[in-house]
């Protein structure tokens, strides 16, 4: 299954704020998180392959992003706030070491 | 005054003679066994971060080591002035000190995140925070291991 057509889950604590309120994003996507520390049955070492990076913005700003190492979990979790300053697209943003990327997409509406 | 600093001084030599010797008898490797020193130093330039500011959320005894939770939040007005740039979580006991970075700007509104995070046995877990103005506060935890999370 190729990276891309992994559909990460993303929930906002709220699809309405106020301007200046904090609003709270909680993203699971489903990935293996190889840490290149395991062996095979065979005793070959399987290669490292995790998301290696995560990115959120809102309204094309960038309101957070991190950086993973292996020592993240399987099925990478992530929870974090924004400041609702305007209304628009809440993209989500996950690099594989190979390349590819997981996208997912919400919005707020900021009055 | 003074005399209470000496004898204060005195016992913590003793404990510190102690402790080194607990440790001299100690066969595990974990303490500092990996590349956390370069990662810190990498981090901060070589800075010593102050204790404080960080507060690290993580349970005292984690059961399954592939999936610890931690949540780190620091103290921070988050202003364009003044506001937590970044914050990297290191351990001393895996493989890789290196477990994540997050990177926060003014528009975070806090400088707070969680995530899950895989512990190989049990080890301390520090948390550095950068400032804009390239202040550095850290945090430690000692999170005891069940199962650890980074065998085959």
């Amino acid at each position: 299954m190729a990276a891309s057509s992994v559909k990460p889950r993303i929930k906002l604590d709220k699809k309405e704020a106020k301007q200046g309120d904090l609003v709270e994003v909680k993203a699971l996507v489903s990935h293996i998180m190889e840490t290149g520390q395991r062996k095979s049955a065979d005793g070959k070492v399987i290669p490292r392959k995790i998301l290696n990076k995560f990115t959120c913005t809102v309204n094309g700003k960038e309101v957070f992003s991190a950086d993973f190492e292996p020592a993240v979990s399987a099925n990478p979790y992530i929870q974090f706030k924004f400041k609702a300053t305007e209304s628009g697209p809440v993209v989500l943003t996950w690099i594989d070491d190979d390349g590819s990327k997981i996208v997912g997409e919400d919005s707020i509406k900021v009055s | 005054m003074s005399a209470f600093m000496t004898r204060r001084q005195a016992l913590m030599a003793g404990a510190a003679a102690v402790a080194a010797a607990t440790l001299g008898q100690s066969t595990t490797p974990a303490l500092a066994a990996n590349n956390i020193d370069e990662m810190t130093k990498a981090f901060t330039g070589g800075a010593k971060p102050e204790a404080g500011k960080v507060k690290l959320d993580l349970p005292e005894i984690a059961e399954n080591g592939n999936t610890v939770p931690i949540t780190v939040s620091v103290e921070s007005p988050m202003t364009d002035k003044d506001y937590v740039s970044d914050v990297i979580i290191l351990a001393d006991g895996n493989p890789n000190a290196g477990i994540a970075t997050f990177h926060f700007t003014p528009a975070s509104g806090v400088a707070e995140a969680n995530t899950r995070i895989r512990l190989a046995n049990t080890q301390n877990v520090v948390a550095i925070a950068k400032t804009n103005a390239g202040k550095f506060y850290t945090a430690s935890k000692e999170v005891k291991v069940t199962i650890g999370g980074c065998g085959g």
